[in-house]
């Protein structure tokens, strides 16, 4: 219990500081500062300053307000998708199961990345960059579900065989109210599994999404575009401190992982 | 001769030092596959630099002095008005397979060149007209070519035509293609035929082989090179100059700005789906002038490119010696002359922001490549700068073909940032982009009459610098076109990026040039010390 | 006999939208049609026209589509446009390429993240779940592709980026499969029984998540050739990772076609295998 309440603490103080960074951050995070670019962090930048002259540590703290609420909430989308596509599977008959399925099995290979051009072809260019990131994300919710459905599926067709969900069967229980009451519940570490690694993922994905024109634009900052910094994988041993939006990366991935442990782990 | 002098003296010298050149294999990288190895459909830079190691030409420049010199030809005369090109071929040489070059070859070279279902950048240079291209064979080793019509700076375009002998793969370059591992590597091997020899009576080329490995990772390539698997790497961005000068001091070369510049542009197409009084703000010469006095060039000259790059001018780079109109100085970094042309056009600043005449606020889109770091980074700089006179820019990175897409069909954008494509020196192969009833005059092809007088002013001057022989008078005309570039700046010059590679010290005969190929241009004479 | 002829039936139906679906989103994707020459200053109007018209016969998506899957009942797979060479032969070069890639990043991605899930379940231990949650935390925060350039600096290949990208998955849904029936009613009987960790985990655990992991296996198949696909181009790897990469920047219409299909059959295959149940195997 200790460490669930301080990964909550850490959690609420990440969150907190983002939600901040209005206050917090010692300047602007676009401001150019270009007599002093790639400076090594000092009391004036206590991250050190990028390429154009712009202080890290204010770009952090931009970065992880906008990072650290589209990415959970387009990872929280597409899990609940995939319960929704996995429950819908099994509670169809034969052909509809295989029907879902099959349209599963084709979300997951199609290049949906010509679906995203065509979407930012779509956007006008005088778009905010917000409203463009806010688009980016919400669409990889919208097509992140799939993965997820398929194992979910498994784990709800590995439950109907379960003592519990037949005997509530034979005592005339309705799909739907199995499904909700008796099959949901017990999904949930399939779908805190799911959560939790797409988390990550899409922050990667925005990152990726970058050297497609489809990431956030200048001067938003996000962690995308802040990892994006150790592509030049040479550089990063003289300069360690790029390595501090991973590393807080990690810390909030790790926290979400204990923050809200399954009854069985906080038992 | 004297061209070669400096290339003779540094071999004689590393000769007298006692080093002989003794074959070996000479590594170097290909950013991508060729897409051919046919020398008439070359039209990307890894399949051209294939030719230019593999085939023989009639004449080539020289990537260092800029100067014509006779290669398969010994010597040329134009005449017809610019329309006949007689040569004098070189006796003695033979292709790869032992069969002897004739007039013949030429002949049929030129002939499948120019036939109609041939398109390629080296076949369209000589398209001057409609109508064939008549070779006549007079003997074995001489033969002259009539086009249709006067072709401007017609030799230089000789050095990028490979001569075939038809139904053979066999080539008259320094090398040949032995071997082909798609997505891997190409290798090179010495062409035993070869008709180039030393002073000392060495049949050229000094090294065994050249493998070019398939890398488009710039990472990986600098690796490979400080690893001491590479012999050189053509062109290194900035941070990697920046790290090869300490990892290995010596190794990295600045060779100079390379012919291409930066560009920023507005779209001024009449039929573009954009805000008319968009348009209206980017028809004015005052709108165009004030932006590029308002961006920092200095600034993007150092911070995105670490010094390796300097403010531009104009079309021509310095490093193209005879046509660059060295008068010429760039727009200098003045943001108050910048507010003042725009208050002469009605804009206003209206507290952060500027506003036209009718009050609206001054906001517009660039659009740019994405995966460009230098280019993001430009952006974002410009950004910045135009934001201290109160515009609004909006960054949009898309990936290539949406950005061609847009400025070449759909013309739904604002502004664009790019480069401009300059592999010729001669301002001729720029026709298409001056010519205001062209398709690559980007900010508004195919004009049916000329939009403004001064781009008619300018169509003028480029059809007489091309229907002129001397250069000197064509230098006059297209010294003007440079000129009402840079007062009417329908294109806004940024810089041009210095031309930046990495060469090993057991490398002999290197020189570094910034006409492509850079470091192979005299593959001929390269050759690796123990 | 049915069943089996009912499931082929239903794959090649999968198949073939999968085709038609990657060929429009190709088709209606901005940049369709675009050649980067167009761009060359010294290319003549008729030989940009020759350019553009070089793209007419897949203007028409349907007409493209039928005559696609005509010729390649013929065993013609088409031409790449971009690389000017027969489909069929860049994926008979590059495939075995990937094949080796994926099947060792699969297998190490397996064993690490299976091992993992498994040492932390049986070593019941705060410190070491801590450890396992930071290690696969960690690998999960970084991008596969940066790691299989790392790993490529350091002399490793690169399929161990696409371990990388698997293990964390394997560990996070195992850990908790594991978890949750840890708490099932036959397990604590098992436990109060005495029996230890090791054959509770083998013959009371693994029977329950058996589905869900092999569910997940079939999807880390079509995971673990998506991530080639970055893999591959960042790391020069020559193989179809780097030949998508390829045509989505050029977007060669037959190259991609072709590639999504080839994905779409390994994903079908992989999730028809790892989710075959036995005839009368479901009670309901």
């Amino acid at each position: 219990m200790i460490r669930v309440r301080l990964a909550r603490c850490v959690l609420a103080l990440i969150f907190m500081a983002a939600l901040a960074a209005d206050v917090l951050a010692p300047r602007p995070y676009d401001a150019q500062f270009r007599d002093s670019p790639d400076a090594r962090p000092s009391r004036q930048f206590l991250l050190g300053t990028d390429e154009l002259g712009r202080d890290r540590f204010s770009r952090l703290l931009y970065g992880t307000r906008l990072s650290l609420l589209l990415a959970p909430a387009a990872a929280a989308l597409a899990t609940s998708l995939s319960a929704l596509v996995g429950l819908a599977a099994a509670a169809s008959g034969r052909w509809g199961e295989r029907g879902v399925l099959a349209i599963t099995d084709l979300v997951l290979s199609l290049p949906w990345l010509f679906l995203l051009l065509a979407v930012r072809a779509l956007l006008p260019l005088n778009l905010a960059p917000l409203v463009s990131v806010v688009i980016t994300f919400a669409l990889l919710g919208l097509l992140g579900w799939a993965p997820a459905a398929r194992v979910l599926h498994a784990g709800i067709r590995a439950l109907r065989q379960s003592d519990f969900v037949l005997h509530a069967r034979a005592s005339g229980c309705r799909s739907s109210r199995l499904m909700a009451v008796h099959i949901l519940p017990n999904l949930v570490p399939l779908l805190r599994a799911q959560f939790w690694i797409l988390v990550p993922a899409f922050l990667l994905t925005e990152a990726n999404l970058g050297l497609l024109g489809l990431g956030v634009s200048e001067p938003l900052p996000s962690w995308g575009n802040l990892l994006r910094e150790l592509e030049n994988v040479s550089a990063v041993p003289s300069r360690p401190w790029l390595l501090v939006p991973v590393v807080l990366l990690i810390v909030v991935v790790g926290c979400l992982h204990l923050a809200f442990p399954g009854e069985e782990r906080a038992a | 001769m004297k061209r070669l002098l400096p290339l003779l003296v540094a071999c004689a010298l590393s000769l007298a030092g006692g080093e002989i050149p003794n074959g070996r294999e000479l590594r170097a990288c290909l950013r991508s596959q060729p897409k051919t190895f046919d020398p008439a459909l070359v039209a990307d830079d890894a399949s051209e630099t294939i030719r230019y190691l593999t085939g023989g030409v009639l004449i080539r420049v020289n990537r260092v002095t800029q100067a014509l010199e006779p290669e398969l030809a010994v010597s040329w005369k134009v005449s017809g008005g610019g329309r006949t090109i007689r040569f004098r071929l070189r006796e003695g040489v033979a292709f790869s397979d032992g069969s002897p070059f004739t007039a013949t070859d030429v002949a049929f070279t030129f002939q499948r060149l120019m036939s109609p279902e041939i398109h390629s950048p080296t076949a369209d240079s000589f398209r001057s007209a409609p109508g064939a291209v008549r070779s006549a064979v007079e003997n074995d080793h001489q033969v002259a070519l009539t086009f249709p019509a006067p072709i401007a700076g017609l030799e230089r375009l000789f050095d990028q035509v490979a001569i075939v002998r038809s139904g053979s793969n066999a080539v008259l370059g320094p090398f040949q293609v032995a071997e082909n591992k798609p997505g891997a590597y190409i290798r090179l091997a010495r062409n035993p035929h070869y008709w180039k020899k030393d002073a000392q009576g060495r049949r050229l080329p000094y090294v065994d082989s050249i493998r070019l490995d398939i890398q488009q990772n710039r990472q990986l390539e600098l690796l490979k090179l400080e690893r001491h698997q590479l012999d050189l790497v053509s062109a290194l961005d900035p941070e990697q100059f920046q790290e090869l000068s300490t990892a290995l001091p010596g190794w990295a070369r600045d060779a100079g700005p390379a012919l291409e510049p930066e560009v920023l542009w507005f779209n001024q197409v009449a039929r573009a789906p954009i805000a008319e009084y968009r348009k209206a703000w980017f028809r004015s010469a005052n709108f165009r002038r004030a932006i590029s006095e308002a961006i920092h060039r200095d600034d993007l000259c150092r911070l995105v490119f670490h010094g390796h790059a300097r403010p531009a001018v104009g079309p021509v780079s310095p490093a193209n010696r005879f046509w660059c109109n060295a008068r010429l100085k760039p727009h200098p970094y003045d943001p108050v002359s910048a507010a003042h042309r725009l208050a002469q056009d009605g804009f206003h600043k209206d507290g952060e922001s500027l506003r036209d005449r009718d009050g609206r606020v001054v906001e517009f889109s660039l659009i740019t490549n994405s995966g460009n770091r230098a280019r993001e980074r430009m952006a974002a700089l410009i950004q910045s700068d135009l934001r201290a006179i109160g515009i609004r820019l909006n960054v949009v990175t898309l990936d290539f073909p949406s950005l061609i897409e847009r400025i070449t069909r759909s013309f739904d954008y604002e502004a664009s940032l790019l480069g401009m494509i300059n592999t010729d020196l001669d301002p001729n192969s720029q026709m298409n982009v001056w010519l205001s009833s062209a398709d690559q005059h980007q900010w508004n092809p195919n004009q049916k009459t000329p939009a403004t007088p001064w781009e008619a002013e300018i169509d003028r001057l480029m059809r007489l610098q091309a229907s002129t022989l001397e250069n000197e008078k064509r230098r006059t005309y297209f010294d003007r076109v440079q000129e009402i570039a840079r007062e009417q700046e329908p294109f806004i010059y940024l810089i041009y990026k210095d031309t930046l590679v990495a060469v090993s010290p057991a490398l002999r005969n290197v020189q570094p040039s910034v006409l492509r190929p850079e470091l192979l241009w005299n593959a001929e004479w390269l050759w690796l010390a123990q | 006999m049915r069943t089996i002829g009912a499931r082929a039936g239903a794959m090649l139906l999968t198949l073939w939208l999968a085709g038609l679906a990657g060929a429009l989103l190709v088709r209606l994707g901005p940049g369709f049609g675009i050649d980067e020459q167009e761009l060359d200053p010294r290319l003549s109007p008729q030989s940009r026209a020759a350019l553009r018209a070089a793209h007419q016969n897949e203007r028409h998506i349907a007409r493209f589509y039928v005559h696609s899957v005509a010729r390649t009942l013929r065993g013609d797979l088409g031409v790449s446009q971009s690389l000017g060479r027969p489909v069929a032969e860049l994926l008979r070069e590059r495939f075995p390429v990937t094949l080796r890639t994926v099947a060792l990043g699969l297998a190490v991605g397996w064993a690490a993240g299976l091992l993992l899930a498994v040492a932390d379940h049986g070593a019941r231990s705060a410190a070491i779940d801590l450890a396992a949650a930071a290690l696969s935390g960690g690998l999960l925060c970084l991008p596969a592709s940066l790691l299989a350039l790392l790993f490529v600096f350091l002399g490793a290949p690169a399929a161990l980026g696409i371990a990388a990208l698997i293990a964390p998955r394997v560990f996070r849904y195992a850990h908790d499969l594991f978890l949750s029936a840890a708490a099932s009613p036959h397990v604590l009987t098992a436990w109060a029984r005495g029996l230890s960790a090791f054959p509770i985990l083998v013959w009371h655990i693994l029977p329950c998540v058996r589905a869900p992991l092999l569910a997940l296996a079939g999807v880390s198949l079509n995971t673990a050739f998506t991530a080639a696909i970055p893999i591959e181009a960042l790391c020069d790897s020559p193989g179809i990772g780097q030949l998508a990469w390829q045509a989505a920047l050029a977007r060669d219409l037959p190259l991609l076609v072709n590639l999504t299909l080839l994905v779409t059959a390994v994903t079908v295959v992989g999730n028809a295998v790892c989710g075959w149940k036995p005839a009368g195997s479901e009670a309901v």
